[in-house]
């Protein structure tokens, strides 16, 4: 079955809202507090990373625990390259760093590219061994490599400075660089789905026997859907360095992995629509939940902030959502405009009827 | 390298693998039943210890006491899992289980530290269990005895339930074929109930056990020796039972040998494991005593 092909309506619609969209955010930049452009910024980052997980555990159905061992490569790639030699050598205290990476320094752009590319070799790495068996064994690789980026960046003091971390990267990401990188992102990622390799990728998650049988490789088709969700990822974490300016091993906790899993659950396994969603409203809606970690008085009872509150009804809603609603806000359905315009015109016929 | 010091090694070596066998048998059942992963296997091991810890120093029980309600609790905690969040889902997609084991695990490992706090606690050691004696120039401590007997008896005792009882030749069952299983008219969800309960009496085991010997106790504990014990379970064959427990001491006597012999590695030992578990999926990806994977 063919996509319908983008009409001129739609194509023209879909440019006026990206304009709307810059407008909003050239106000943003101009008129709102840094700690609201510094939300913003964090909820492109997440949208990168939501729509790119998603193509591999909602699209090829695959379930992955990559994401944050994935953003650490992205973002200690994109920091050595960034940082300049000098700065590399005030804060390598404990052993200078080794040489060719010591001499490196190239710009913000460069180092996105870099970011992206060296973290897909790694997800083919892990790829090759992984789906030449079969995917159930992806969760414990990818949750286990995690574990392994940790002890490595604390460890290999020559190349990551351990765990003092990189620090004093200059700020370059900014909400045209996290927006931009953010629209490009979704606009590949829906005409992958929306292609040959779309359509195969989700006939291996309904059947993976019966998709072979129809002559797809299910070997080729899980590698290509890992290596790109990598690779965005990756330039999702250079983007996430240069947003904090500082990195260490300890940044990069399977947190990170669980509230992304929350978002594309929430939004629906295999919605590109549904994880933008989810993105936004749970990237704004977590910092609007940090007041259960801190104290306050409710009714006249005091109530001692609990930390790590946040994260037990983070995993809670996880399992009820699963149980009550395992299709989310919109189980695999996409926007399109058409769906747009007939909800438009049901909702003006019921007002018109009444 | 000194033969004595050889020798000491194996003995550490020996005892690590142990530890990682005998979670790893419960792991192995669980997947071998369901084709689950369950991730919450590793934190399940946290509560037992977090439960024997509670009970010997707020209600003053004696260890042996506190070590049975832990096991008994944790059991009962392992039927809830099953009740509450699996069964529910059992007939939707897998990927749907697995992230609902994640949540598990992750909801269990932050109940830990909005109720108890982050920060470490010592866990107790009982005289039984403490000390070492000397066999031939090499120290063996008591404990490795103990970890050895309590593996090796509960080996036996999964291996008989699982290749011998009736409700074995119902897991068995389950396992091939679900659907089937449900025709011929067996309570597959008192079976499977019974598998969780099971596998969490032997991580409760090896929870109490892992604490006795690195005593701080803190509601992350249970993660690394988890991914340890699955990445054991694979090198023994997923679903065999006595291969999980080879491949348990074998992971064992890996890691402590490697860093024995090139001390500088030591703080790469976390990474062994994962090492192991990639060359294992390359080269034999049914471990060492698996059948042929069927899909």
């Amino acid at each position: 079955m063919q996509p319908p092909a983008l009409g001129h309506r739609d194509r023209l619609l879909t440019l006026v809202s990206t304009g709307l969209l810059l407008f909003f955010l050239w106000w943003a930049e101009n008129y709102t507090s840094d700690y609201t452009i510094r939300i913003l910024n964090q909820i492109a980052i997440f949208i990168i990373l939501a729509v790119s997980y998603n193509v591999i555990n909602g699209i090829a159905g695959q379930f992955s625990l990559e994401p944050n061992a994935f953003l650490a490569i992205g973002a200690y790639t994109s920091a050595i390259i960034t940082l300049s030699p000098e700065e590399k050598a005030r804060s390598f205290i404990i052993e200078p760093m080794v040489w060719p990476l010591s001499q490196l320094h190239a710009s913000f752009p460069v180092s996105l590219l870099a970011a992206g590319f060296v973290t897909a070799f790694f997800a083919l790495l892990m790829a090759i061994p992984v789906f030449r068996v079969r995917g159930d064994y992806l969760a414990i690789v990818t949750l286990g490599f995690g574990e392994v980026i940790h002890v490595v960046a604390s460890n290999l003091v020559k190349v990551t400075n351990g765990p003092l971390g990189l620090k004093g990267l200059p700020a370059y990401t900014n909400l045209w660089w996290s927006w931009g990188i953010c629209i490009a992102t979704v606009f590949c990622i829906v005409r992958l789905v929306n292609s040959s390799y779309g359509r195969a990728m989700k006939a291996v998650r309904e059947d993976e026997t019966a998709a072979q049988a129809m002559g797809i490789n299910a070997f080729r088709i899980k590698t290509l859907a890992f290596t790109l969700s990598g690779f965005f990822e990756g330039v999702a974490g250079g983007l996430l360095a240069h947003l904090i300016t500082t990195i260490s091993p300890s940044l990069f906790t399977f947190m990170f992995t669980f509230n992304l899993l929350i978002i594309i659950v929430i939004g629906g396994l295999g919605s590109t629509t549904g994880s933008i969603l989810a993105a936004v409203l749970i990237t704004a809606g977590g910092e609007f939940l940090r007041f259960v970690e801190e104290p306050m008085t409710i009714l006249g009872f005091h109530y001692e902030g609990i930390p790590g509150m946040r994260m037990v009804i983070f995993s809670m809603s996880l399992i009820g959502v699963m149980i009550l609603a395992p299709r989310g806000i919109m189980g695999r359905n996409e926007f399109t405009w058409q769906k747009f315009f007939d909800i438009v015109r049901k909702l003006r016929a019921g007002r018109q009827g009444r | 390298m000194d033969p004595n010091y050889a020798l000491q090694q194996i003995v550490f070596g020996l005892t690590l693998g142990c530890f990682y066998a005998l979670l790893a048998i419960g792991y192995t059942m669980v997947y071998g039943v369901l084709r689950l992963i369950n991730f919450a296997h590793g934190d399940l091991l946290m509560v037992a210890a977090y439960i024997a810890f509670f009970a010997i120093f707020i209600f003053h029980l004696p260890w042996y006491a506190s070590f049975f309600i832990a096991i008994l609790l944790t059991g009962f905690l392992g039927y809830l899992i099953d009740r509450g969040a699996y069964r529910p889902i059992r007939r939707s997609p897998r990927i749907g289980a697995l992230i609902t084991a994640i949540g598990i695990s992750f909801l269990l490992e932050n109940l830990g530290i909005v109720l108890i706090g982050g920060r470490p606690k010592s866990f107790p050691s009982p005289k039984i269990f403490s000390g070492t004696f000397t066999v031939a120039h090499i120290q063996i401590p008591w404990l490795s005895v103990w970890i050895f007997v309590v593996t090796i008896a509960l080996l036996f005792l999964v291996a008989y339930i699982v290749y011998r009882s009736r409700v074995g030749i119902a897991m068995r069952a389950i396992s091939r074929d679900i659907e089937t299983v449900l025709l011929m008219g067996v309570d597959v969800n008192s079976v499977i109930s019974f598998t969780f309960v099971l596998g969490s009496v032997l991580a409760a085991f090896g929870g109490i056990m892992w604490c006795l010997k690195y005593p701080a106790l803190e509601p992350f504990v249970g993660v690394i020796p988890g991914l340890k014990a699955f990445v054991a379970a694979v090198l023994g064959g997923i679903g065999n039972v006595v291969g999980a427990a080879v491949g348990g001491m074998i992971l064992g006597l890996a890691e402590v040998l490697i860093v024995a012999i090139q001390p500088d590695w030591s703080g790469y030992r976390d990474a062994i494991a994962f090492c192991i578990l990639i060359v294992l999926l390359l080269t034999r990806p049914t471990g060492i005593m698996g059948e042929p994977l069927s899909d």
